[in-house]
């Protein structure tokens, strides 16, 4: 048994966030770079390289590079060989929530519909736990804002709807988003497993690297017609009109039931902050 | 492209003089406000009740911000989602208010109360949120301190970057931008 504190996690949770918060990741800022250079209108360039000067700005003077500092999600693999000391695992994640949010937005709210009464800490953080081989325990953090969570859908397709049927409900989610998401957007699918699952494993997806690829390489041609259909709705950055409505897209996988064809999309700005620590 | 200066408060030519797709930059004063505090204002206007802040020729930015480092005036400030407040809009603008600022497009029954009061809708670039805090001079709580970073804030703008979305025509550029951009490109808008 590997002995990992809660101290630990407690730290490693605020240096994710403040990194995330601070400094975005860089293969987005080369892929907006990319995107203000061969952008064909006025407007969406003058949009992009704005967006890449907040970046800058954020990065020099302390300013969060969005005010919507999100909702913290938690993504841990936890060895089977660790042995968390010292108190519990989830209040280690929330302390270090409680501590990084203190010069950052406070988002939440503890009732959802009734009272709406912000919890000032910006917790409870979304924490999804799994167990993995080893003795290292891995946190990603997400601080996801809600203007492109709101555009995130899932449906239930069924096997006849086949590749056409994901093609169509990813394209109408961007045209349905259009300018809420704050385009250009990153967007993870997840096709089959069940309902939750899928949703889990589309946000997974938007925290994935800009480099990833599905190993099944007509799953990759999904990836690239998605894209290419995206794209050429011709939104842009912001929705005033453009070339670049989509960053990237990532397409998970997975085992599902005869009857079913889950698909679940989760929407990310451009904005997209996470970061990694590996314990 | 070129670029409108505005001075705030919005006056009835300045208004007329606005057209969708103008790059423009603001300086003066706005009130924050978003979705819980537009439904305070609202429920303060069914009952008679005292406003934040005198709504006649108004300019709301629909912003929460991020609390301020060291001695800066602000946290990263950027707009939220602008339909959230769509089933306010209409009884404010027909209560004075006059400009929006936010990201993002609006119900027809708004756009249609924007042409009816001559008033606009600007956005601001969304995630630009840094960038547009340093065109925000000075910032202080006016009203419901308790809604946190929802509370409304008086905002003193420098030359805070916006463009026209939906001028006071009803002319919307998140209709008109995409189609523009397929049709200069040689696509068909579907
Ligand atoms: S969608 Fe993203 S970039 Fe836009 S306001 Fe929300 S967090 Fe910021």
């Amino acid at each position: 048994m590997r002995q990992v504190s809660t101290e630990a996690i407690r730290r490693a949770v605020i240096g994710c966030i403040e990194r995330a918060e601070y400094f975005i990741d860089p293969e987005i800022a080369g892929a907006m770079r990319c995107a203000e250079r061969s952008e064909r209108s006025p407007i969406a360039k003058r949009v992009l390289s704005q967006l890449i000067e907040n970046y800058e700005i954020a990065a020099c003077e302390h300013i969060a590079i969005c005010q919507d500092t999100g909702m913290c999600i938690v993504f841990a693999e936890i060895g089977q060989e660790v042995h968390i000391t010292d108190g519990y695992f989830e209040d280690a994640v929330n302390d270090g929530v409680r501590e990084a949010y203190k010069g950052l937005r406070k988002s939440i709210v503890s009732d959802p519909l009734f009272d709406r009464k912000n919890t000032q800490d910006n917790t409870p953080a979304v924490i999804h736990a799994r167990i993995v081989p080893g003795d290292k325990l891995r946190l990603t953090v997400l601080c996801k804002g809600f203007g492109s969570e709101n555009m995130s859908r899932i449906k239930m397709l069924t096997p006849s709807a086949g590749e056409q049927g994901v093609i169509d409900f990813a394209v109408e989610t961007a045209l349905l988003a259009g300018a809420n998401p704050c385009p250009p957007i990153i967007m993870g699918i997840c096709i089959g497993g069940d309902f939750e699952q899928a949703a889990l494993y589309a946000k997974k997806m938007i925290a994935q690297s800009l480099r990833y690829e599905p190993e099944d390489e007509r799953y990759r041609a999904l990836q690239e017609e998605i894209t290419l259909r995206i794209n050429a709705l011709g939104i842009g950055p912001a929705g005033f009109g453009g070339d670049t409505t989509l960053i990237k897209l990532n397409i998970a996988y997975l085992p599902t039931h005869i009857a079913g064809m889950p698909c679940a999309i989760s929407v990310c700005c451009h904005a997209s902050r996470h970061a990694e620590c590996i314990l | 492209m070129d670029t409108k200066h505005i001075q705030l408060p919005l006056t009835e030519e300045s208004i007329a003089g606005l057209r969708a797709g103008d790059n423009v930059l603001l300086s003066g004063t706005v009130y924050t406000g978003r979705d819980a505090a537009h439904k305070r204002i609202a429920k303060a206007i069914g009952d008679g009740a005292p406003l934040p802040f005198d709504l006649n020729g108004a300019t709301v930015y629909y912003v929460g911000p991020a609390p301020a480092y060291k001695d800066q005036p602000v946290g990263a400030a950027g707009p939220t989602t602008s339909y959230r407040m769509d089933a306010y809009t209409p009884l404010l603008l027909a209560h004075g208010l006059k400009g929006m600022i936010g990201k993002g497009d609006r119900s027809d029954e708004v756009i249609s109360a924007i042409k009816r009061n001559k008033a606009v809708y600007f956005a601001a670039v969304g995630g630009a949120a840094a960038l547009l805090a340093k065109h925000i001079h000075s910032s202080r709580v006016i009203c419901y301190e308790d809604l946190g970073t929802e509370a409304v804030h008086e905002f003193v703008l420098d030359e805070f970057p916006v463009i026209v979305a939906i001028d006071s025509n009803g002319e919307d550029i998140y209709k008109s931008g995409r189609s523009a951009f397929l049709e200069s490109v040689g696509k068909d808008p579907r």
